[in-house]
């Protein structure tokens, strides 16, 4: 039973990542009838985002110590962070907190390379078909992970988590069980209440500003909205921005539970797309619902119980679900009528 | 009058032999079969052909083999400082090329993809006219480029491969390995981990679902139970998993006290912090430290996981913090040229430049036949692993191996392992039948 707490614990913060990505996904097939395959990029450079700070935050002084050599026969170098000579013991924290201050950073700068990206190349590619717009994002994609990869290399970058948040916590007795036999690091429970606090924030904006109710209205009738005298296509382009915050801000706090590489955003791109059509294409619920439902069935299907029967199962297990939903009903579990039916 | 006759078997006959035709690589048709041997060089040069991972998820160790063999080449030629040449046991190379012939090269990205290592190792030796490939940062890759070097009649020194079939089921004459392999691995590690931990552990293997895993999860098996280890669970993961939570939860519960981790690359990575992220570092079970081994260890790598290896066991090739006047000859040319240390993939990759050169050399040939007989049962020193021997049946290298450990206090982020013990080559020798596969003959192409 213990484990079955557990692995719904994991698939809880692996389905936060999924419906974060997912989410950005469908706001953006939504709003803009695109289907954005650069979106794991986006994932991707949130991360880097709290790389760069992080290594920012740890620019250091250099110093000659001409008495030590290294075994290379040169004199060895002794460095020093700026941020810690300057600030002391405050520095040190800064540089502790470097993921969290990574949020602060990463909004501004995903909103900027969201509003780029939609200005600078997708909105070419709104009347084009589907086919075209896969392409050009994923072509995106992969000119974005190049860059990385060059500034960056091709090995993973580790992100510790604050030291305040590194630790275990025990469900054992609150639940039921023995002390020590539910524990579940930290983070990622954070990592799951973060998903579920960015999910509320888009949810209630669109449903309770005027912005919102403009998209919303948009998303159901575009041509309409803009016969209102609405600028809608500058309002998409936000909306663009915003996908782009969201799955940036997923990525950022990910990078202490996987260190980032380049990558990564590909690792979620094609599970993202499959929980948008398992959820439901244009479905911001649905996103969000089929997210969290795969994350949980995918670390059940791990488990070695089901594997000894089922060999392979947990490779397989998400595809085989999405199958399933589309021979059930081929809209998705909460998909709008008509959406990707003709 | 003639008969145009065409019988069934006929017919069969000559659709076979057509096939077969078509079949065949175009290297056995193209020019680089017209000499005595594939690429036998004619001029005053001679081209190596450096086959490494520029690109994928292996390109940092690539570019640490391709900047091993350039220095391997600049020495070749009489630049640099010599490096190991200085306290390599072989006298036969002097510093003017090999067999009076400066050594050039051209370069292939593996892409750590068996069909773009093939493709990019073709192009070398049809395109370019190197008369030897060699490198590569993968088990898959260097059984698939070695398949294909056997076939065009030129020599592969392997790169960075540890699985037991490179050498093993799947060995070929013109294929040499100057790597260690997960049996050696195994052997060597099944001792240490009994002297830390003690007999009575269970151990729990995460394991990566492919042909290098498969090997390294039998080898430590069968060391740690010889120790009196039992296995509580052996699970494969997809390669590239990313997230390992939903396997490594069920280790928390399982009973087992060691969990062993017998992931290389992103997927070490990953699953060895993820691990210290679920509290198995600081864990008891049955009133025993929990401990964690990453069998395979790669400086590049544990460096990509941070604080996360520190008094986590492991083996590897080769370390630069090694005293021996062969290690440290090559880490001051390295270093000094590129401003850090050299991994073990660059050690491994700059000695099989320079024993490949040194055969050439010793046998007055380029030709694989005979450059393989002067490597056949070759014994030497002065390379940074002790005495060493690249066995005649199976040319595998055989040499000590050593046993590391996540140093608790790194001086520097390069310093990240630290030596516990040098397991001596008599403890990880196997017999050459163990590992099953035929060498073959050689093929010289020509």
């Amino acid at each position: 039973m213990d484990a079955i707490f557990l692995q719904i614990l994991n698939g809880l913060d692996k389905g936060g990542a999924y419906a974060l990505i997912a989410l950005g996904l469908t706001i953006i097939f939504g709003t803009l009838g695109v289907v954005n395959f650069a979106h794991g990029a986006l994932f991707m450079l949130g991360a880097f985002c709290a790389v760069t700070i992080q290594s920012i935050m740890t620019l250091e002084s250099v110093t000659i110590d001409p008495t030590k050599l290294t075994a290379w026969g040169t004199p060895s170098e002794i460095r020093v962070p700026y941020i810690e000579s300057w600030f002391g013991e405050f520095g040190t924290t800064l540089i502790d907190y470097s993921v969290p201050v990574s949020i602060l950073v990463a909004i501004p700068v995903m909103l900027l390379i969201g509003i780029i990206m939609e200005r600078g190349l997708i909105r070419y590619f709104y009347k084009r078909p589907h086919a075209d717009q896969i392409l050009v994002t994923f072509g995106l994609a992969i000119v974005l992970q190049e860059i990385i990869k060059s500034i960056y290399g091709a090995n993973p970058i580790p992100q510790p988590a604050p030291e305040i948040a590194t630790g275990m916590i025990d469900f054992g007795i609150t639940i039921g069980f023995e002390a020590g036999n539910v524990v579940y690091p930290a983070w990622r429970l954070i990592y799951f209440l973060f998903s579920l606090v960015v999910i509320a924030a888009v949810f209630l904006f669109l449903q309770f500003t005027t912005f919102g109710m403009v998209v919303r209205a948009g998303m159901a009738d575009r041509e309409t909205v803009g016969l209102l005298g609405i600028d809608i296509d500058k309002r998409f382009t936000i909306v663009f921005g915003m996908a782009a915050v969201v799955a940036g801000l997923a990525g950022v706090m990910y990078t202490p539970i996987l260190s980032p590489d380049y990558h990564m955003g590909m690792d979620f791109l094609v599970l993202s797309f499959v929980v948008v059509v398992v959820g439901g294409m244009g479905s911001l619920g649905g996103a969000v619902a089929a997210g969290f439902l795969l994350g949980i069935l995918q670390s059940f299907a791990s488990m070695n119980e089901v594997k000894n029967i089922l060999p392979g199962i947990d490779q397989i297990i998400i595809y085989l679900i999405a199958v399933v939903v589309l021979l059930v009903r081929p809209r998705g579990l909460m998909g709008r009528k008509g959406v990707m039916e003709d | 009058m003639s008969k145009f006759n065409i019988s069934r078997r006929g017919l069969i006959k000559g659709t076979a032999a057509l096939g077969a035709g078509i079949a065949a690589p175009t290297v056995f048709s193209s020019d680089v079969w017209a000499a005595g041997y594939t690429n036998e060089p004619k001029g005053s040069t001679v081209t190596f052909g450096f086959n490494v991972p520029q690109s994928g998820a292996y390109a940092d160790e690539g570019a640490d083999e391709l900047r091993a063999y350039e220095l391997a080449v600049e020495h070749l030629n009489g630049g640099g400082d010599g490096g190991m040449l200085n306290t390599f046991s072989s006298k036969a190379l002097t510093g003017d090329g090999v067999n009076g012939k400066k050594v050039i090269f051209v370069t292939g990205d593996t892409q750590t993809k068996s069909d773009a290592a093939r493709a990019s190792a073709k192009r070398m030796i049809e395109k370019e006219g190197a008369v030897m490939i060699t490198g590569g940062s993968s088990s898959g890759v260097a059984i698939a480029v070695q398949g294909l070097c056997q076939e065009a009649g030129v020599i592969f020194m392997a790169g960075l491969t540890h699985s037991n079939d490179t050498t093993g089921k799947d060995k070929r004459a013109n294929g040499f390995r100057h790597f260690f392999n997960t049996e050696m691995t195994g052997a060597a590690l099944g001792p240490v981990l009994k002297n830390a931990f003690g007999s009575d552990r269970t151990a729990y293997h995460l394991t990566a679902d492919y042909t290098w895993g498969w090997s390294q999860e039998g080898s430590i098996k069968k060391y740690t139970e010889k120790a009196g280890w039992k296995t509580a669970a052996a699970v494969r993961t997809p390669l590239g998993a990313g997230d390992f939570s939903q396997y490594i939860t069920p280790v928390l519960n399982s009973g087992a006290d060691v969990l062993v981790l017998n992931h290389y690359g992103r997927d070490m990575v990953n699953s060895l912090t993820q691990a210290v992220q679920f509290g198995l570092r600081d864990k008891q079970v049955n009133g025993k430290d929990f401990a964690i081994v990453v069998p395979l260890y790669s400086r590049l790598m544990a460096q990509g996981a941070g604080e996360n290896v520190k008094g986590i066991f492991g083996s590897t090739n080769w370390h630069w913090s090694l005293q021996d006047e062969g290690s440290k000859a090559f880490v001051k040319s390295f270093g000094q040229k590129y401003g850090f240390p050299p991994s073990q993939a660059a050690h491994t990759t700059y000695c099989q430049a320079i024993l490949y050169a040194d055969a050439c050399q010793r046998a007055g040939t380029f030709m694989p036949s005979g450059v393989g007989a002067a490597l056949e049962g070759f014994k030497f020193d002065g390379m940074g692993n002790g005495p060493t021997e690249y066995r005649a049946e199976d040319h595998q290298c055989f040499k000590d191996v050593l046993v590391v450990k996540g140093k608790e206090n790194p001086s520097s982020k390069f310093d990240v392992l630290e030596v516990v013990e040098v397991t001596p080559r008599s403890q990880v020798e196997y017999p050459a039948s163990l590992l099953g596969g035929e060498l073959g003959p050689y093929n010289n192409g020509g």
